[in-house]
């Protein structure tokens, strides 16, 4: 590593273990500033738990995870997360609180407010009419909802965006669209991206980098170009099988 | 039942004193229930004990756990000073208290296990703080069912409250117990229907403040809760004036002959210039403890119940030392001032109907012992648990068939229709004479006597002016002046009240010599 280039986020020697189970076994690792980086794996292979160390959703039990130099445990957790864009399956929206409300929960926290024009270029953002600025969550379809989630996320201007499962319980469709559009946003903002998903496609078409995890150790670091060129090991190529094999069936179907 | 509403207009008092205590109540239970719920929310152990001890409150009959307090406030003297009320507002507060935590919390435990995960993963994902979260999302969605258990709890405490009453708090039970002695049906009437009408009123005021919750409608929690709070308010307002620091306590315990003494007893010392009010429908076990305790200043009570339940003894001697034994050991145990005796005695006596009794061949105990065995007793409730029946049983070789309990009034109704035989009954009922019935002789003096005393709390032992309202009282009524007054007030028509009989006895005992 060339002096002064202190990697963006830093994993160093990270164990977390629930009880008997070791759910992340001693991963050390860096990610470079404006990159998107994916982590992919089958359930249980520590994926999720790896993401939430960052913003401490998680501690780990030993090992620490450091930020821009900075371990993350040297200012609080609320004070960390607010630094940090959080996107995940479950969306969270506040259900007492209209769009509006949620998109400005983070600045409000810090006891500022989100101005209306913030608001409403944040909906354009995830290309939502900002009409629906005053609309409760449960007036909203899924993927609708998660937008206002990712709007969210962005509220803060971070510089650090992480997802877990974002687009697992989207349709086929929204997911493809919501997903360009949060790739067009990180190179827009150029934010540095973590995301946690089990479908490599996705994974291929969006990030610039895959880390593929199975039983709490990364297996394969790799760019998606080199995994589709049949690099990264056995497990990695499993996964890259199924949509290579997918794509393969259809074509030949339309021939 | 024309003679229903102006009862129910008389129940002002009643009512305010009952709106204060339950919503108290209520208040307090709820400012226990939420940090207890929010401390449950963070702790496995703490969610599980709190939620088990509530529930075992709650299996507590509520009037035992409202004469619990009174034990219970006694041996607390012993650290807060004998100024620690122990009959009143503060037992039924405590007690009501404990009894409005259950749905509160339970309430309010559930609706924060079963909130979305979800929102609560993005609560801490946004990076709020404990509290924040707790402010800006833990309390908003769980408001609604929380309001719901708030709702339950009130309609349990102000149903419960009416109890309130067995422990010297005025409440809407006045009227029910009062009623319920006497056989006023009109009165029993109409404190159930303010009690569950106050019921109804909190449950659907409340019920709106539960929906401005839950529809986010600001104005609908503030109409609800300002009627409540504008309410609660009146009944301050409204009862602020009565019990000052000068006020006479007269105590009487739960019939008749008891309520009447009181009222009795009040006119004497509300033409001394005393202000009075009145504790109506104490138990035996609690009254004379409140009169040492100085919760209430005077009350009646007997010379054979003193004798075995507060001396604990069991030969019984000749009624006048018996008397002078009473009176020395009062006056050496507590201070409390036995002034004397009012001239009659209000005896247990077995009594059948007449036509019964001459069928049967039964004009004693002795008669009565053979044959029992084919017969049905029945009694007050306390009185099988009295070491009066058990001294009589013993002394008689007696073994009835069965054994009932009645409330004092239902006794002779029972008697009357056959389902009981023979009866436990008091010597100055006046129902011994009307209904005719046959008094079962006692040769072997098993019943002791029953002299009524008239007994003054230690605080007011050398009050003169006290004692001089009182003593005319002395020797002043015969056991068939008793009779007539508690026939007045128990017969089934053209009844009078409590109040009206003891005018009718004051002048009464003023013209005859």
């Amino acid at each position: 590593m060339a002096a002064g280039a202190r990697p963006f986020l830093r994993f160093d020697g990270v164990i977390r273990t629930f009880g008997e189970t070791t759910a992340v076994g001693g991963i050390s690792l860096e990610i470079e500033a404006h990159s998107f980086v994916a982590l992919v794996g089958a359930s249980g292979s520590g994926k999720s738990t790896l993401l939430k160390m960052v913003n401490r959703l998680t501690e780990p039990s030993s090992g620490s995870v450091l930020l821009e130099g900075e371990e993350v445990t040297s200012i609080s957790a609320p004070a960390l997360r607010r630094k940090i864009g959080y996107v995940f399956q479950g969306i969270g929206l506040f259900p007492h609180m209209t769009v509006a409300e949620n998109i400005g929960i983070g600045p409000r926290l810090t006891g500022e407010r989100a101005s209306l024009a913030r608001i409403c270029e944040l909906l354009e953002l995830v290309e939502l009419d900002p009409g629906m600025a005053s609309r409760m969550p449960d007036e909203l379809s899924g993927g609708q909802r998660q937008r206002v989630g990712v709007a969210r996320a962005l509220a803060g201007k971070p510089h650090l965006l992480l997802m877990d499962e974002p687009f697992g319980a989207l349709d086929p469709i929204t997911r493809d669209s919501l997903g360009q559009r949060v790739h067009d946003l990180h190179r827009e903002f150029a934010l540095t991206t973590v995301m946690v998903t089990h479908d490599m496609a996705e994974a291929l078409l969006l990030a610039d980098r895959v880390l593929v995890m199975d039983s709490g150790a990364i297996v394969a670091d790799a760019t998606p170009a080199q995994l589709l060129n049949g690099q990264g090991g056995d497990i990695a190529q499993a996964l890259v099988a199924v949509p290579r094999d997918q794509a393969r069936a259809l074509a030949d179907l339309a021939s | 039942m024309n003679d229903l509403l102006p009862a129910l207009l008389r129940l002002g008092d009643p009512l305010a004193a009952h709106v204060l205590l339950s919503s108290s109540a209520i208040g307090l239970g709820t400012l226990i229930a939420l940090p207890l719920a929010i401390w449950a929310s963070r702790s496995a152990n703490v969610a599980r004990i709190a939620l088990g001890f509530a529930s075992l409150i709650q299996t507590i009959p509520a009037l035992a756990l409202l004469a619990l307090f009174f034990p219970l406030l006694l041996a607390l003297r012993s650290v807060f000073g004998e100024g620690l009320p122990t009959l009143g507002f503060l037992p039924a507060l405590l007690a009501l208290t404990l009894y409005a935590l259950l749905p509160i919390l339970r309430n309010a435990v559930t609706a924060r296990a079963n909130m979305d995960p979800g929102v609560l993963e993005a609560a801490d994902g946004v990076g709020m703080t404990a509290w924040q979260k707790l402010r800006l999302v833990e309390a908003p969605l769980a408001a609604p069912y929380i309001m719901a258990g708030i709702r339950t709890a009130s309609v349990w405490t102000i149903g419960a409250a009416t109890l309130a009453t067995t422990i010297g708090q005025p409440s809407l039970g006045d009227p029910i117990f009062a009623g319920l002695q006497t056989q006023n049906w009109v009165l029993v009437l109409a404190g159930c229907i303010a009690s569950a009408g106050l019921a109804m009123i909190a449950d659907a005021l409340l019920g709106l403040v539960e929906r401005g919750f839950a529809c986010r409608k600001k104005s609908l929690i503030w109409i609800g809760l300002g009627i409540a709070l504008a309410g609660i308010a009146t009944a301050g307002i409204t009862s602020r004036d009565t019990g000052g620091r000068g006020t006479v306590v007269i105590g009487a315990k739960n019939f008749s002959e008891q309520f009447i003494l009181a009222r009795l007893i009040g006119q004497n010392l509300q033409d001394a210039g005393y202000l009075v009010e009145y504790r109506e429908g104490l138990g035996s076990a609690v009254i004379h403890g409140a009169l040492t305790s100085g919760a209430i200043d005077v009350y009646v009570d007997y010379a054979g119940t003193i004798w075995a339940n507060e001396m604990k003894l069991g030969d019984n001697l000749p009624r006048q030392r018996m008397i002078d034994a009473i009176t020395q050991w009062e006056q050496k145990s507590t201070g409390t001032l036995v002034l004397g005796d009012l001239g009659f005695e209000n005896a247990y006596t077995f009594v059948m109907n007449g036509d019964r009794a001459q069928q049967l061949g039964v004009r004693s105990l002795t008669d009565l012992a053979p044959v029992s065995r084919n017969l049905i007793v029945g009694g007050d409730v306390e009185f099988f648990e009295r070491p009066e029946w058990r001294a009589v049983k013993q002394a008689y070789g007696l073994n009835f068939a069965q054994i009932r309990n009645y409330t004092a009034t239902f006794m002779y109704n029972a008697l009357q229709s056959g389902q009981s035989d023979v009866i436990a009954a008091f010597s100055s009922d006046g129902r011994i004479a009307a209904d005719r019935l046959t008094v079962l002789q006692d040769p072997k003096h098993a019943l002791p006597a029953y002299d009524a005393l008239l007994l003054i709390t230690p605080k007011r032992a050398h009050e003169e002016r006290f004692i001089n309202a009182l003593k005319p009282l002395i020797g002043a009524i015969s056991v068939e002046k008793m009779r007539e007054a508690n026939y007045e007030v128990d017969r089934n028509d053209n009844k009078l009240s409590p109040q009206a009989a003891a005018k009718k006895l004051a002048e009464s005992l003023n013209t005859a010599p």
